[in-house]
Formats: structure tokens, C-alpha cells, sequence
């Protein structure tokens, strides 16, 4: 632990760390442009430069190591003077057109050049012009305003793996560009907005659309990918107009995927804004208390085994628990919350989540990826893992689809029958896992969505226990999920009861008559033509494939339109909060389905949020505690028995849209149309 | 004057044989096993004796920079690297190395890899030195089949290999850290230091770069030992060094000399002295593009070695003397070196990629005398905000030469000025 002195203060840090961030330990805020806390050091701004007594020249804070006996100053006629000149430097081929640009209000170089900029330019020559670059429909370009601080190369090349980002020409002619100007073929290419400092790199969809000063920051949680991103939703009036990652460092770092960043302007078309029957064969417009007399009406006198329920992948927990309560009160032992028919049980945790968290990914030296992904159903994630890769310590094998993860990844086989030989301890990775501190099996919803999922999950099990990756002190079994509703859903034991029917069970029992009423709280993802005659409720906030089908329509929330609890892959309990209201007549989830309890005569014990979150306890414990994680309890899960030949799919085959929101979202379509093209190119 | 038995580069002008045969006729790789065998604490010993500064510029010593290098080799190979990127405006004494005299540097890179512990060594030749990098790369064949590189080199049981890289003819692929990233195969932009490339340098092993001259001296300097080359030029400045003097003299030339060589002396010695004679003088740029130029009255009694034209405020750089007469449009000369770093500036840090720009257009600005006079302190202002606040040290080359200008011709820049709004206001 060095001990240094900065601008006075005696202070001990760690060792190996820089003098930029000593001083931050210190309290002494230093300026900076390039230097970012999850990107390689460069060095380039200049901006950080402070003075190190005995050093001739003022040092680069964010690139010089601490050593024993620093002495530094930050508030010296010399780093004021080096400051003042960068600023300058930055700013005379900077075009001031704070008033039309989109950074206005969030900018650093606008921020900075308050503390350290002159009132007036002693530059008398013509600005420099650079082209604008092509960077696909996320990222719009003004390059002129770029500062050539290469952060946005940085995270391209180091945490999104794409090498396609640089800089050509040299001096003052160096462009960052990728050259042949395409779309990023990466999923996390907003994030290069958020690190752009100055305004060259803006979001397309969100050009021009509003100040920052306008908008009212709310803190909530993603639903679009099963990860459970710490977002910031940003609103105007009524109207999310983006989404930007908030820190969590155990969670999503500061990053987050397109569809999250980006999808939102799916929560402005195809909303379900007030209740619809279906009469005469059409939907039609109807109210509250219309909506629910057809309901109310149907339901009388009908068998509760003959009602059932599937809960979809954007659920809240507390929609969930209530939709649990009401289908006990009427008797249906049929509810499930896989749409998907994942073979995962609810019983044994352990058996379900992400045991070691996604913080156990940097610890973990030999990785598994078993029917899965991850670039696709949960890039963020996909890129912990690449930075892992990073580090050197970790090997990476596959059984499932060959895809380009970003890293490099031993693809050992494709189906069962290779996990087979696997955890017989017949392929060389097998020794490798053994071997492994960390070992860590990602099982993804590829492997268990299928006919022989069961037996799937048991083997995987039981690799896992032969290579000692379950213990005290570790769990490295963890289930990938896609949906953001799944863990929270099999929390509170969203699954069919004694003698109940699953997805699978209730869209038979549809075909055959054996189910009358089918109440969809939110599920899109499920092959609606085999509802047959059922009754369909849809409760949910999007006209998809669920509503299509619905003969009654209930309007919920989105995420962003009401206080939710929500688990994520790891088991991590996390609030989401009201960034806005529903639409229209459009009520939150949870309470259209108390108000529907009341008049079916079955009145759910709750009334307020409070309530229904006490009850959320109740049920299931984890519910008490927030933002922890832990790996679950472990146990007999899975079911041995045959498996078939075919081989793992990755059960998202278009990254772009997979739920309802996304499906709607104009900037989604775009963004599929212009890989699309792209691959068409190749 | 140098008597010709001192001289290092006996073929300076390449009026012998550059092959190996003429090479050993001079006395290079003469015995050079027993140097070898003198073990690699007492070269390095004896180089820091020698007081050697190094000849790229920068005039850091060289055996203290050989010690630099791990004792032991550990996990990582050690490398010697040889920055033969001359690209100096007004330079030319390592291509006349390369292209006449390549054994010395040969010799030299055997001698200085075996004293750091280094079993390969680079040579990164400048792009455009095609012919040079031929010779060389001849020279090392040579050297290989006569056994004096490769396994076992010299007979003294260390294995030594040797390569030649050539540029693509980047000017700043000549600061040592851009010249490692460049020989990496990327782009070539200089590297944050600390750590320094004897602590992590090519593909982040312990690594030194030297310039040229400052290796092919090495062999010579310890066969004739340190107090004979302690014996040239005043303390602190010893050897002797190659000298390039272009421009307005009569007869432009390379030479050895001895350091500290009063620099009146070497111009009209070896260069035939200065078109029209010394009064005709206007200024000297001594040390190559990057340094401050001096006026004739400083240049009557300057001495050519680091310190005294430290003192000056100028540098002994590359030795490159250019030489100015009276008929030289000074400002303009001196903004075409601007442009020069403004070309040759990687754009990396922001005070050099903004201010070369700048500081370029103000000078041109400067040659019609198109601007006020206080943007004559104004630009001096922009040269001390380039100055020292860059990664590399190309922003202070960029820097000194305005800087010189306008130390010792502001009279001029003011005039041109002055000329120029009267002439506007007649009109």
C-alpha cells in the first residue's frame, strides 16, 4: 500500500492502481476525455495531466502507476496552464454547435470547457471537416465533433470483441471510421453512444427528440433479456424516450445490449390501451366492467380443471403471485409459466438459476456452454464472458450451435449424445473441467426446451457433480435463461399443481375440450393457433399473438408503466419503477387481476402493493432480501432417461425480436434489416 | 581535426568495400569472441566509461541505458532493437552507415545483444531506404555464413540472430515505443511510458532501442578502450560523432568528428565553409529539424555538443547542421518544417494533433506577414501548450523550431507584419 500525498492530503492506496484514480480516492477530481474505468488505457486526451513534484514535465494521471512517496499536485499554475492549452487544442476544430447537437446537456467537452475553456477562440483558421460515417441505424455520426479520444474503438475491439472500429489517416487527418462503413455487427453497439464524450457518436432513433434537461430519469430494471440490466428509463410526459444502463458491477457493469437500449420505441405502437371482447367473431371495444362481466360469465359454473394459465416472459412477480392466488381460488391446477417448455422444476433453486452469479464468470476457469447462445440471449452477459476470455484463465468449450461468440470457444459436439461422452469422462474437456478451481456448466434454454429436456438437465447435473463443480464454497451449474419473468415465475412455483397440465398439457386439453378457458398473462410465445375453441383471456400490454387470439382483452402495464419486482437469471431479486402510466385505460397487472377476483367472487387478501409484496415474501423468501445473490439449494433435479440425436438450437434465431415490445419496435426492424442485408452482402 | 587513425567509419564515403571482406581489412570483427569474453558486466562497464551519449537525438548515455536491462533473462527474452528509422530532416549519417559501413552496426548488435542478454535483435530500417536496407541485408548474410551471427556466433557460444525489418516510412515510427508497435506489425503510434521498453518493450519483453551510430560505435570503443574515446570532445560530451552538414555551404558532407568541435570550425573545415562566406550567415539549425535554430552571432563561437548548445537553448539532436545564408526566407523555412510535424504528427494525443495543425497555418500566415503582432506571442503561447504535454516527443519537435524562430527573428516576423498593413493601408 504506497502512501502518497495529493494537493496536501496524506493518503494510502492500493498498489498498481493510477495516480488518476489515487486522486479520486483523495477526493480530487481530475478532468478527463479518454480514460475510461473499463477500457485499455490510452492516454491521448492529455486532459488528466497533473503535476508530480520532481518531474520535469506534468505526467498523464490515468496512465502513471502510483509509487511510494508520490507527491502530487492537481491545482498548480502548470497543470491549470496544460489544462487550459488541451482545452483549447480540443476545441479549435471543435464545431460549436452545442444548440443542434444531441450531447448538448449531457457533454463532457461541454462540461469541461466551463471549468477550463476561454471565452473566446484565438484560433483564426478554418475548422477541419470530416466526412460522417455509416455506422447502421443506432449510431448516428457527426464526426467533426469527434475528439479522438478512440473510446468507442476501445470498446469495440476490447468488450464487444468486434475489431471493426479504427482509426485511419494520421495527425489531424485521423478519422475513426471502420472503413468500409457498415452497420456494427456487434449487440452492444448503443454503448458507444454512452461512451462517446462529445457528440459525434448520438443515437439515431433518438435524434432530435429531446434535451436531457427535459426528461425525468427513473431507475428500473430490463425485461428483454433474462440478465435483469440496471436501466435508467428516461421520459417525457408520457413517453419512454430511451433507456440508458445504470452501474452494476455484478450485474451488467455499465453496459447493455442493443434490444434493451433500443426496443423502447416498441412501447408506443401496438398497445392494448382499453379492454376488448370479442363479439360476433371480432374484437371490439368495450369496458372495464363489460370486460369483466364476460368474463365473470364464462367462468361460472366451469370446472377448475378445466381452467388454465401461462404466464409469459415479461411478467412482474407481483402479477404473478396474484395470478397463482386467483387460479387456486378457482381450483385450476394448470398454470405454468414456461411458454417455452423449458424442463426446468421448480423445487430444487439450485437446479434453476445462475447459481454462481454473473460475477462467479470472472472467477471460473474452464466454461461449458451447453445449448447455448450467449451472444444472442444475453450479449452483456456474452461479453463478461469475453472478458473473461481476456484475462487468459478460462477455457471454453461448447456442446451446441456453431456460432461466433467473440471468443474463441472448442466446439466439442452439437447434441446430447456428446454431453453424454462428456460426463462419461470421455473427451479431453472433461479433465479440463476437473482440473478447473471454477468450473462452470451455462446451460441454455437450447438444451432444455426440448422432448428430452429432463433427461438433458439430469446429465447435465451430473456432469457437474462428477466435475466437483457443486461444493461449499462454489456452484458452477448455471442455467442461462431467456426470459426475464422465469426465475421469479418458478420462485413462487408458477407451475402446474397436483395433477396439473403444463404449456404443453394446456394447449392439448384446448384442442381436445378437455381446458375451456385459457387466461394469458402476457404469453406471446406460444403457437396460439392451438388454443383451439378455448376461451382465451389475454392480459398484456402489446396486440401480438396472444391478443390476437383473445376473446377478452385485459390492458396491463409494460415494465416501464408500473412498480415491479423481477428475478433475474441468477436469482437476484431486483425493483423495477414506475417510469410512466399505462395508457389509456390500461391498469397495472397485478391489480386488474385483484379487481377481476373480487368479481368472480374470489377476493385476493391484498389491496395495496405493500400487500401484495408481503405476500410475494410469503411465498417464497427470497422475495425479502433485494439485489443479493447466492447460489440456490441444490438437490435430485432433472429426470435420467434417453435422449435423441438432434442437435442443441439456440431458441433465439433473430436477436432483434423476441418478445412482444421488441416485435414492435420500428428501430428492432430496422436494425434486423440492416444485418440482414449485411449477411445478404457476405 | 580528427586524425584518420580515430576515425570509427572508415568507409564513411564508400570508397571501399562495404562487403565482409573489407570490413575485416578495416578491423571490424576483429577477434570480436575475446570482447565477448570479457562477460557482459565489464562491456557494459566500459561503455558507461566511454561516456557515450546516445546518437539518436535525445543524447541519453548509452551504457546506462544497456544496464537498464534485466540481470537475469526470466520468463521473457530480451531484445535489442536498432531504430535505423532516420527520418530527421537534414540526416543522412546512418544511411551512409548502413549503406558503407553495415559491419560496424553488425558487430555492434552482436556486441550489445550479448551484453543485455538478447539472443535476437531487429534492425527497423526506414522505408524509403531501400538500397541501405539491400546492403544491410546482404551484410547480415554474410555475417551468418561466415559464422560471425547465428548459433554460436564468433565462436564464443552465444546464439545471436539478427533481422532486418523495413519500414513504411512514417516519421514518428522513429520514436522508439511507435517503432516497437510499428515492428509489432500495428499501427505505428508511440506508447504510454512508464512502463519503458526495458521493463516491457517488444511484444512486452525487456527491450532497448538504440539509434544506429550509438551501436556501430560500440565495438571500437571497446577494442580501443574508453579513456580513448574519453579523449575527444569536452567532459560529459566525449567521442567522437558523425556530422551532417547541408545548405548554404559549398561543399555539403557527412564527417566524423570530435565532439565539442567548435561549430565555426566544422562548417568551414569539412563543408567548404558557408556560400559567400561566413559573414554571409544568416542562422544554423545544429542538431536536425526538431532543434531550435541559432543565430549567426551564437553560431561564431558556439561548440557542437550537448551541453553547450543546451546552453543556447538549442540541441545537438541528430548533429544534422543545416546551414542558412542570407539569401534563406527564415520564417519561410520554418513554417515548411511545421508542416512537416503537422504531416507527420499520428494524431494520437490531442496538443500535437490540434497544434501542429495550428501552429503550421499560423506560420504560413507568418511568411506574407498576414496576421497581428500579437499572435507572434499568441503562437509562441500555442508552442508552450504543445510543449511537453504530449505522449511523444514529436510535439516538442514540433514546438522548438518556432520557438527558436521566434527567440532570435521576431524582428523579422514584426517586420513582415509591419510591411504588410501599410502596404494594405496605401492600397
Amino acid at each position: 500500500m504506497p502512501k502518497m500525498k495529493i494537493d496536501g492530503i496524506e493518503i494510502e492506496v492500493p498498489a498498481g492502481i493510477t495516480v488518476l484514480q489515487a486522486c479520486e480516492l483523495a477526493g480530487v477530481e481530475i478532468p478527463r476525455f479518454c480514460y475510461h474505468e473499463r477500457l485499455s488505457i490510452a492516454g491521448n486526451c492529455r486532459m488528466c495531466l497533473v503535476e508530480q513534484e520532481k518531474a520535469p514535465k506534468p505526467i498523464a494521471s490515468c496512465a502513471m502507476p502510483v509509487a511510494e512517496g508520490m507527491v502530487i499536485k492537481t491545482d498548480t499554475p502548470m497543470v491549470r496552464k496544460a489544462r487550459n492549452g488541451v482545452m483549447e487544442f480540443l476545441l479549435i476544430n471543435h464545431p460549436l454547435d452545442c444548440p443542434i447537437c444531441d450531447q448538448g446537456g449531457e457533454c463532457d467537452l461541454q462540461d469541461q470547457a466551463m471549468a477550463f475553456g476561454f471565452d473566446r477562440s484565438r484560433y483564426h483558421e478554418n475548422k477541419r471537416a470530416v466526412p460522417d460515417k455509416e455506422l447502421g441505424p443506432l449510431v448516428k455520426t457527426s464526426m467533426n465533433r469527434c475528439i479522438h479520444c478512440t473510446r468507442c474503438i476501445r470498446f469495440a475491439t476490447e468488450v464487444a470483441g468486434v475489431e471493426e472500429l479504427g482509426a485511419t489517416g494520421r495527425g489531424e487527418s485521423m478519422e475513426v471510421t471502420t472503413y468500409v462503413q457498415h452497420t456494427l455487427t456487434t449487440e452492444l453497439s448503443g454503448n458507444i453512444v454512452d461512451l462517446c464524450p462529445v457528440g459525434a457518436l448520438t443515437s439515431k432513433p433518438y435524434a432530435y427528440e429531446a434535451r436531457s434537461w427535459e426528461l425525468r430519469k427513473t431507475e428500473s430494471v430490463d425485461v428483454l433479456d433474462a440478465l435483469g440490466s440496471n436501466i435508467r428509463v428516461d421520459t417525457r410526459g408520457a413517453v419512454v424516450m430511451r433507456v440508458l444502463p445504470r452501474l452494476n458491477d455484478d450485474v451488467n457493469e455499465e453496459w447493455i445490449g442493443d434490444k434493451t437500449r433500443h426496443a423502447v420505441d416498441g412501447l408506443r405502437y401496438q398497445r392494448l390501451d382499453q379492454p376488448y371482447v370479442r363479439k360476433g367473431g371480432k374484437l371490439v371495444p368495450a369496458s372495464w366492467d363489460e370486460a369483466f362481466t364476460t368474463v365473470v360469465d364464462k367462468l361460472k359454473g366451469v370446472d377448475g380443471k378445466k381452467i388454465a394459465a401461462i404466464v409469459g416472459d415479461l411478467c412482474d412477480a407481483e402479477s404473478m403471485v396474484a395470478l397463482k392466488d386467483l387460479m387456486a381460488a378457482l381450483g385450476s391446477p394448470n398454470i405454468d409459466c414456461r411458454q417455452d417448455g423449458a424442463k426446468l422444476e421448480a423445487g430444487v433453486r439450485g437446479g434453476y438459476i445462475f447459481n454462481p452469479g454473473i460475477r462467479g464468470i470472472d472467477q471460473a476457469d474452464a466454461i461449458l456452454l451447453l445449448g447455448t447462445n450467449p451472444r444472442w440471449e444475453s450479449p452483456v452477459l456474452n461479453a463478461r464472458l469475453r472478458k473473461r476470455y481476456l484475462t487468459g484463465r478460462c477455457a471454453f468449450a461448447s456442446i451446441g450451435p456453431s456460432v461466433d461468440l467473440t471468443y474463441p470457444v472448442e466446439r466439442l459436439g452439437a447434441g446430447p449424445a456428446t454431453l453424454r461422452e462428456l460426463a462419461d469422462g470421455k473427451l479431453g474437456f472433461f479433465e479440463k473441467l476437473k482440473a478447473a478451481k471454477n468450473p462452470m456448466i451455462i446451460v441454455g434454454m437450447g438444451a432444455l426446451t426440448r422432448d428430452d429436456g429432463a433427461a438433458v438437465l439430469a446429465l447435465a447435473r451430473e456432469l457437474a457433480e462428477k466435475i466437483n463443480a457443486v461444493r461449499e464454497d462454489w456452484n458452477g451449474f448455471a442455467v442461462l435463461h431467456t426470459a426475464a419473468a422465469r426465475v421469479g415465475g418458478l420462485d413462487l412455483g408458477l407451475v402446474p399443481g397436483e395433477g396439473g397440465r403444463d404449456v404443453a398439457g394446456i394447449l392439448t386439453g384446448a384442442q381436445n375440450k378437455e381446458i375451456d378457458v385459457v387466461y394469458l398473462l402476457g404469453a406471446d410465445e406460444i403457437d396460439v393457433q392451438q388454443l383451439g375453441k378455448a376461451f382465451v383471456i389475454y392480459q398484456g400490454h402489446h396486440g401480438d399473438r396472444g391478443a390476437h387470439r383473445a376473446d377478452v382483452i385485459l390492458p396491463g402495464a409494460a415494465y416501464t408503466e408500473k412498480p415491479g419486482t423481477y428475478v433475474n437469471m441468477e436469482g437476484r431479486v431486483q425493483l423495477g419503477l414506475r417510469a410512466t402510466f399505462p395508457p389509456g385505460e390500461a391498469r397495472e397487472d397485478w391489480a386488474i387481476i385483484r379487481a377481476l377476483s373480487e368479481r368472480l367472487g374470489k377476493t385476493l387478501p391484498y389491496d395495496t402493493l405493500d400487500q401484495v409484496r408481503s405476500r410475494l415474501v410469503a411465498t417464497n423468501k427470497v422475495f425479502a432480501a433485494l439485489d443479493q445473490q447466492a447460489p440456490g439449494a441444490w438437490g435430485p433435479f432433472g429426470q435420467a432417461g434417453a435422449t435423441n440425436d438432434a442437435a442443441f438450437a439456440s431458441p433465439i434465431t433473430n436477436y432483434y425480436m423476441t418478445c412482444p415490445i421488441s416485435r414492435a419496435s420500428r428501430t428492432m426492424a430496422e436494425c434486423m434489416a440492416s444485418r440482414q442485408q449485411l449477411l445478404a452482402a457476405e | 581535426m580528427l586524425a584518420d587513425k580515430d576515425r570509427i567509419f572508415q568507409n564513411l564515403y564508400g570508397i571501399h568495400d562495404w562487403r565482409l571482406a573489407g570490413a575485416r581489412a578495416r578491423g571490424i570483427w576483429d577477434n570480436t569472441k575475446a570482447i565477448l569474453d570479457r562477460g557482459q558486466d565489464a562491456i557494459i562497464d566500459e561503455m558507461k566509461k566511454s561516456g557515450l551519449r546516445g546518437r539518436g537525438g535525445a543524447g541519453f548515455p548509452t551504457g546506462l541505458k544497456w544496464s537498464f536491462m534485466p540481470k537475469e533473462v526470466k520468463d521473457r527474452p530480451h531484445y535489442l532493437v536498432v531504430n535505423a528509422d532516420e527520418s530527421e530532416p537534414g540526416t543522412c549519417k546512418d544511411r551512409d552507415i548502413l549503406r558503407h559501413d553495415p559491419h560496424t552496426l553488425i558487430e555492434g548488435c552482436l556486441i550489445a545483444s550479448f551484453a543485455m542478454r538478447a539472443h535476437a535483435a531487429y534492425i527497423y530500417v526506414r522505408g524509403e531506404f531501400y538500397n541501405e536496407a539491400q546492403h544491410l541485408k546482404a551484410a547480415v548474410q554474410e555475417a551468418y555464413e561466415a559464422g560471425l551471427i547465428g548459433k554460436n556466433a564468433c565462436g564464443s557460444g552465444w546464439d545471436f540472430d539478427l533481422y532486418v525489418h523495413r519500414g513504411a516510412g512514417a516519421y514518428i515510427c522513429g520514436e522508439e515505443t511507435a517503432l516497437l508497435e510499428s515492428l509489432e506489425g500495428k499501427k505505428g503510434m508511440p506508447r504510454l511510458k512508464p512502463p519503458f521498453p526495458a521493463g516491457a518493450g517488444l511484444y512486452g519483453c525487456p527491450t532497448t532501442v538504440n539509434n544506429v551510430e550509438s551501436i556501430a560505435v560500440a565495438p571500437t570503443i571497446l577494442r580501443r578502450g574508453a579513456s580513448w574515446f574519453t579523449s575527444f570532445g569536452r567532459p560529459n560530451n566525449a567521442g567522437t560523432k558523425l556530422f551532417c552538414i547541408s545548405g548554404h555551404v559549398n561543399k555539403p558532407c557527412n564527417v566524423e568528428e570530435a565532439m565539442s568541435i567548435p561549430l565555426r570550425e566544422l562548417i568551414e573545415k569539412h563543408a567548404g565553409g558557408v556560400r559567400g562566406g561566413w559573414d554571409n550567415l544568416l542562422a544554423v539549425i545544429p542538431g536536425g529539424a526538431s532543434v531550435p535554430v541559432l543565430p549567426k552571432d551564437i553560431c561564431d563561437t558556439v561548440l557542437m555538443d550537448f551541453d553547450a548548445l543546451r546552453e543556447q537553448k538549442s540541441g545537438l539532436g541528430t548533429a544534422a547542421v543545416i546551414v542558412m545564408d542570407k539569401s534563406t526566407d527564415i520564417v519561410k523555412a520554418i513554417a515548411r518544417l511545421s508542416y512537416f510535424y503537422k504531416h507527420e504528427s499520428c494524431g494520437q494525443c490531442t496538443p500535437c494533433r490540434e497544434g501542429t495543425g495550428w501552429m503550421w497555418r499560423v506560420m504560413e500566415r507568418m511568411v506574407t506577414g498576414d496576421a497581428r503582432i500579437e499572435e507572434i506571442d499568441a503562437l509562441e503561447d500555442v508552442t508552450k501548450q504543445v510543449e511537453g504535454h504530449t505522449i511523444c516527443a514529436l510535439g516538442d519537435a514540433a514546438a522548438w523550431p518556432i520557438q527558436g524562430l521566434i527567440r532570435h527573428f521576431r524582428p523579422e516576423m514584426e517586420r513582415r507584419i509591419r510591411a504588410r498593413t501599410q502596404k494594405l493601408a496605401a492600397e
